[in-house]
């Protein structure tokens, strides 16, 4: 649809550019918005305000910061593996975004099983924290890797089986035509706002969230990084840079996650179609804006949670996932497929 | 599920607290650029009234730190009446209070029988060097110009104190 041909070497680079914006400008507003601000405001304080007007440059004192600061590995700590691991953690939130679509052309890859592969990707993140884990040679670490591991497998089964049921009721597992499907889509043949499935999978939108909330090790859900026991988990060892990464990986996963979720459930980059067409080009550009904003709303809901509630016990974390969350979310599946087929 | 209910009243606690410091402020106070005043009776440092002071060493004795260094000599004085002896008083050659050593106790006002220490409610003092923070006769003299009034006294009782 573009009017000038770019040389394929030349859309690589741009993809990479795109989703660098992608991963680390989300990822940097998370930070600003609501770690420093909505939460200072949530506990009665101004957050920080000497760093540019209202703080705003804060971020980039505190990416010096971490710059500055010496690269220090554990003496037993198995090198390779432990220079890696903030890498996989990051690269995972690269992997999600190829697959979120921006526009009706801006998407990095156009996957017929968009929602499978974006899922199976998220879990890859898991690795990049055993790995930290494990490599690390301290005894936090290895706890905190492992209660990350429990913790992310028992989650992972939620977050999946709330998508079945957008997936059964769209049709199709393609992240493109699941928005559409929303956007043309009709509540009882009322077309003004499209049929966002947050209304019809309310339930699955729910155990999506909580799930996520837990896949973030967000706080109720915080167990691997309790830092009260733990010190900081499997992050205890790292410092400067790599430090930064998960730092940025923890918010990029953030943002992600909510990207996702704002496609399956709240229509994604699309508007109502009923209020104008979709498909034209200008999309390409009020698209990625539209879904910031709706990543924005779901991601402060996961923020306003995170601020408000202690932590979960890890028997509690697990008997949540396994006997509440997992039976809830099969139930919602089957009450889609028999509502699938009746109406 | 039962507790369902306390976890809403949690979000509300925390989005009710946020619109409150959006629209009202936070409780933060920007302390350089604004600053809060404090009690009038506020202990924020020790002045010393040097005429009163007759170098009995009682602060310096009663100090927990140890932060009074109190030096003096005798001297002779005019007689009180004329045709009498001159007299014989303790003059005051030192009088240093180390703040990085005190603990703002107060015993040492608490106990000064000549009212020649006070409290002062000013509190912004600090020093890039610590040395700095001993302060002379002559700078906690200084300090005189911001104690407070004395509280007036209660109804009945005798009328007896200085200052």
């Amino acid at each position: 649809m573009l009017a000038i041909e770019i040389p394929y070497w030349g859309q690589s680079i741009l993809r990479v550019l795109g989703v660098m914006i992608a991963v680390l400008i989300p990822a940097g507003t998370l930070v600003y918005l609501f770690l420093f601000k909505m939460m200072s405001f949530m506990q009665s304080r101004l957050g920080p305000m000497e760093a540019g007007p209202y703080g705003s440059l804060q971020l980039f004192a505190e990416v010096g910061k971490f710059i500055q600061k010496e690269d220090i590995a554990p003496d037993g700590a198995d090198l390779r593996i432990f220079r890696m691991a903030p890498y996989v953690v990051v690269l995972t939130v690269f992997l999600i975004y190829v697959a979120v679509p921006f526009g009706p052309d801006a998407v990095f890859a156009d996957f017929q099983v968009g929602v499978f592969y974006v899922l199976a990707v998220s879990s890859i993140s898991v690795l990049g924290i055993l790995m930290a884990g494990w490599s690390s040679a301290n005894k936090y670490s290895l706890i905190g890797g492992l209660r990350a591991a429990g913790q992310l497998i028992a989650y992972e089964l939620p977050l999946v089986l709330a998508v079945v049921g957008v997936v059964i009721q769209a049709g199709t597992m393609n992240m493109q035509q699941i928005v559409a499907a929303q956007s043309t889509g009709s509540i009882f043949g009322w077309d003004g706002i499209g049929n966002p499935y947050a209304f019809t999978q309310f339930v699955g939108l729910l155990i999506f969230m909580i799930a996520v909330q837990a896949e973030l090790t967000q706080t109720p859900f915080d167990m691997p990084i309790a830092e009260s026991e733990l010190v900081a988990g499997y992050m205890t060892e790292y410092s400067g840079f790599r430090f930064l990464l998960f730092f940025i990986g923890e918010f990029a996963t953030a943002a992600a996650f909510s990207a996702v979720a704002a496609t399956l459930f709240l229509g994604g980059w699309a508007l109502p179609s009923s209020w104008f067409d979709q498909t034209t080009n200008a999309m390409n550009v009020i698209g990625p804006l539209v879904l910031f904003g709706k990543t924005l709303l779901l991601s402060g809901v996961i923020f306003w949670v995170r601020f408000t509630y202690p932590r979960f016990r890890e028997d509690q974390l697990q008997r949540f996932a396994w006997k509440l969350l997992i039976p809830l979310a099969l139930a919602n599946i089957m009450m889609t497929a028999v509502l699938k087929v009746a109406f | 599920m039962a507790r369902l209910p306390g976890y809403v009243k949690g979000l509300g606690v925390t989005l009710g607290t946020m619109a409150r410091t959006i629209t009202q402020g936070a409780n933060t106070v920007q302390y350089p650029r604004e600053k809060e005043a404090p009690p009038i009776r506020a202990r924020g440092v020790i002045a010393l009234r040097e005429e009163n002071c007759t170098v009995c060493m009682l602060c310096a004795r009663s100090c927990p730190d140890w932060c009074i260094y109190i030096e003096g000599h005798k001297e002779k004085a005019p007689p009180r009446r004329p045709g009498g002896k001159p007299r014989t008083i303790s003059a005051l050659d030192r009088f240093d209070i180390d703040y990085a050593l005190c603990m703002y106790c107060g015993i040492c006002v608490e106990v000064c029988p000549f009212d020649a220490l006070f409290w002062s409610p000013e509190y912004e003092y600090s020093e890039p060097r610590i040395a700095d923070l001993l302060h002379d006769k002559d700078k906690l003299g200084e300090w005189m110009e911001t104690v407070p009034e004395a509280p007036e006294l209660e109804a009945g009782a005798d009328k007896k104190g200085k200052k």
